[in-house]
């Protein structure tokens, strides 16, 4: 080629930074026996009911394509799902769309508002993809660091200093991967008022709020004065142990879901129509085991929490998620030296915060969303490493004892 | 009887693996060593806490393979006492493992647990139908165990992580 393929690539994709979990997914993958803190999905298989509809559904033939918004059927249930669980109420046939993940959703939620150079504050340490998707989409990301000293959730203030003349939303996670922390109702109602006042948009990632431990979710779209400033993203990944399905949905007033269905028709079509009706099930019956799951994850929080704490490595209670996000500063070592001398030495992979943007460095996410036997093994050989680090001397008497 | 919170939470997490130390049961309760303890020795005293037992799939050992059979058994109640003496006298031999009184067809529902087949005829024609009261059994032995205490035999590949190492 006479100029090289560079020539020939969009500059927008061409800056674009390849995600750093990846690169530490090929460094883990690897080797081998190694106990993963590092998987951002639940340990536990689809309920069997949903698997069970889905094949009675290819079974029965339901092959074709459905409505691009997705089942009218599915989108009737997640209607009632979101005014049943989180008092939000939408309109099934023309404000919900039913999409390939929540992060599609995310895709079409920022190329459906944004024109070149529109700013969207994200709240970090935050999800890898919020800023490519928003670079993709034309805007310009703006990072607003948040700390342990509030539990890792954006203050008002943090927002108000932010926001610039160009700002035109803000993406919010609650709860939150990858710290876990998780927004309560009433710092919600705090940050309403400041987008209220500064005419902003909410893309709301709400796919962990079926994993909230202490309180109830809140959305912020049951805020008053939000519903009609947000676009509500949610899906069956996390809740349902449904990661692999790549289902998720969208509900937003309709002038927003008309634009993005636009998009949606051009590059998607729609969900695969037997996954749809496997959703249904998910949301019709299986709401004993995502409890239980819940019930699981929360045990599993609490020792791994207290665990680490125990350990020398300061780590906030997080209020959802599977993730706990420890501080590493201790050590002395920089969160992806932490984390690949962790992984060489014990052969124990988490993430190292950085990933999830610059005040995630100095701490690493580690996912409790695996066995308690797993747990054990996992953290004794992190107690073992930290040791070898010198941290722990004045935590000797309280060492932590597993099998 | 009614137990607090801390009790069910640690009742949920040792029916589920008993095998956790005293220390891990604690943080995932989040209470004391000494709550977890007491707590245990009052649900155990109460026989809300039964036994530990261990779930063996014999079929997998060569040799210790065993025979299992289900039992039906109808029984004519007796006055004043019903079905419970007679139950009662079945549940003391040691090949039982399981008893209990059903709606329906027949009364009681029996599990054997014998070496060999020719061990639980013999169980059966010598020792449980001879019991006064006893009307009629109908033996059904079992093939495989596919489920047993809400634990799957056969499902290897359900418990397998098919996780990446590392994912968003």
């Amino acid at each position: 080629m006479k100029h090289g393929y560079e020539h020939y690539l969009s500059q927008t994709a061409k800056e674009l930074q390849p995600s750093g979990i990846r690169k530490f997914f090929d460094l883990a993958a690897s080797m081998d026996d190694v106990i993963s803190l590092g998987v951002g999905e639940p340990d536990f298989v689809t309920p069997w009911s949903i698997r069970e509809a889905t094949i009675l559904s290819l079974e029965q033939g339901f092959t074709s394509y459905t409505a691009n918004a997705g089942l009218l059927e599915l989108r009737e249930e997640i209607t009632y799902y979101l005014k049943n669980r989180f008092g939000v109420q939408y309109n099934p046939s023309n404000q919900i769309t039913v999409t390939i993940g929540a992060s599609q959703a995310i895709d079409l939620a920022f190329r459906a508002i944004l024109n070149q150079g529109d700013e969207v504050l994200i709240v970090e340490p935050a999800f890898v993809s919020y800023a490519p998707l928003v670079a993709i989409a034309g805007g310009t990301p703006v990072a607003v660091s948040t700390s342990p000293a509030n539990g890792f959730n954006v203050t008002p203030e943090q927002i108000e200093a932010a926001i610039t003349e160009k700002t035109k939303a803000i993406l919010l996670c609650s709860p939150n991967n990858p710290t876990g922390s998780m927004l309560t109702k009433n710092e919600l109602i705090e940050i309403a008022a400041v987008i209220k006042k500064h005419d902003l948009l909410v893309v709301s990632d709400e796919i962990y709020a079926e994993l909230s431990y202490d309180e109830d979710f809140c959305s912020v779209a049951a805020i008053d004065g939000m519903y009609e400033r947000t676009i509500l993203i949610n899906g069956f990944s996390k809740g349902f142990a449904m990661t692999g399905w790549r289902l998720g949905f969208l509900a937003a007033p309709t002038e927003f879901v008309e634009v993005m269905l636009k998009i949606y028709q051009y590059t998607t079509m729609c969900a695969p129509n037997m996954l749809q009706r496997g959703a249904i099930e998910a949301l019709r019956n299986t709401y004993p085991e995502v409890e239980s799951m819940r019930n699981s994850y929360r045990r599993r929080r609490n020792y791994v929490v207290q665990t680490l704490n125990q350990m020398g490595l300061d780590c906030h209670v997080p209020g959802g998620a599977f993730y706990v996000f420890p501080s590493i500063r201790a050590t002395g070592l920089s969160s992806e030296q932490f984390a690949e001398e962790l992984l060489m030495k014990e052969k124990v992979a988490v993430v190292p915060g950085h990933v999830f943007g610059e005040s995630g460095e100095g701490y690493i996410r580690c996912s409790y969303a695996t066995s308690m036997a797993q747990l054990q093994e996992a953290l004794k050989r992190m107690q073992r490493f930290i040791e070898s680090k010198g941290v722990l001397a004045e935590h000797q008497s309280e060492k932590v004892k597993t099998h | 009887m009614q137990l607090s919170k801390e009790e069910i939470e640690i009742l949920k997490i040792i029916e589920e693996n008993h095998k956790l130390p005293i220390e891990s049961i604690a943080l995932m309760a989040m209470c004391s060593e000494d709550a977890v303890s007491a707590a245990i020795q009052k649900l155990e005293q109460a026989k809300i806490i039964m036994s530990y037992p261990t779930l063996i799939d014999w079929s997998k050992v060569e040799g210790q393979e065993g025979v299992i059979a289900m039992i039906d058994v109808k029984v004519t109640p007796k006055r004043g006492v019903g079905f419970n003496e007679v139950a009662e006298r079945i549940s003391r031999f040691p090949e039982v493992s399981s008893l209990y009184l059903m709606s329906g067809a027949y009364d009681l529902s029996i599990t054997i647990e014998g070496k060999t087949m020719n061990q639980i005829a013999q169980f059966v024609s010598e020792k449980l139908s001879t019991i006064e009261n006893v009307v009629s059994t109908t033996t059904h032995f079992m093939l495989k165990k596919y489920k047993h205490d809400g634990v799957n035999f056969n499902s290897g590949n359900e418990d397998k992580d098919r996780r990446m190492v590392v994912s968003p």
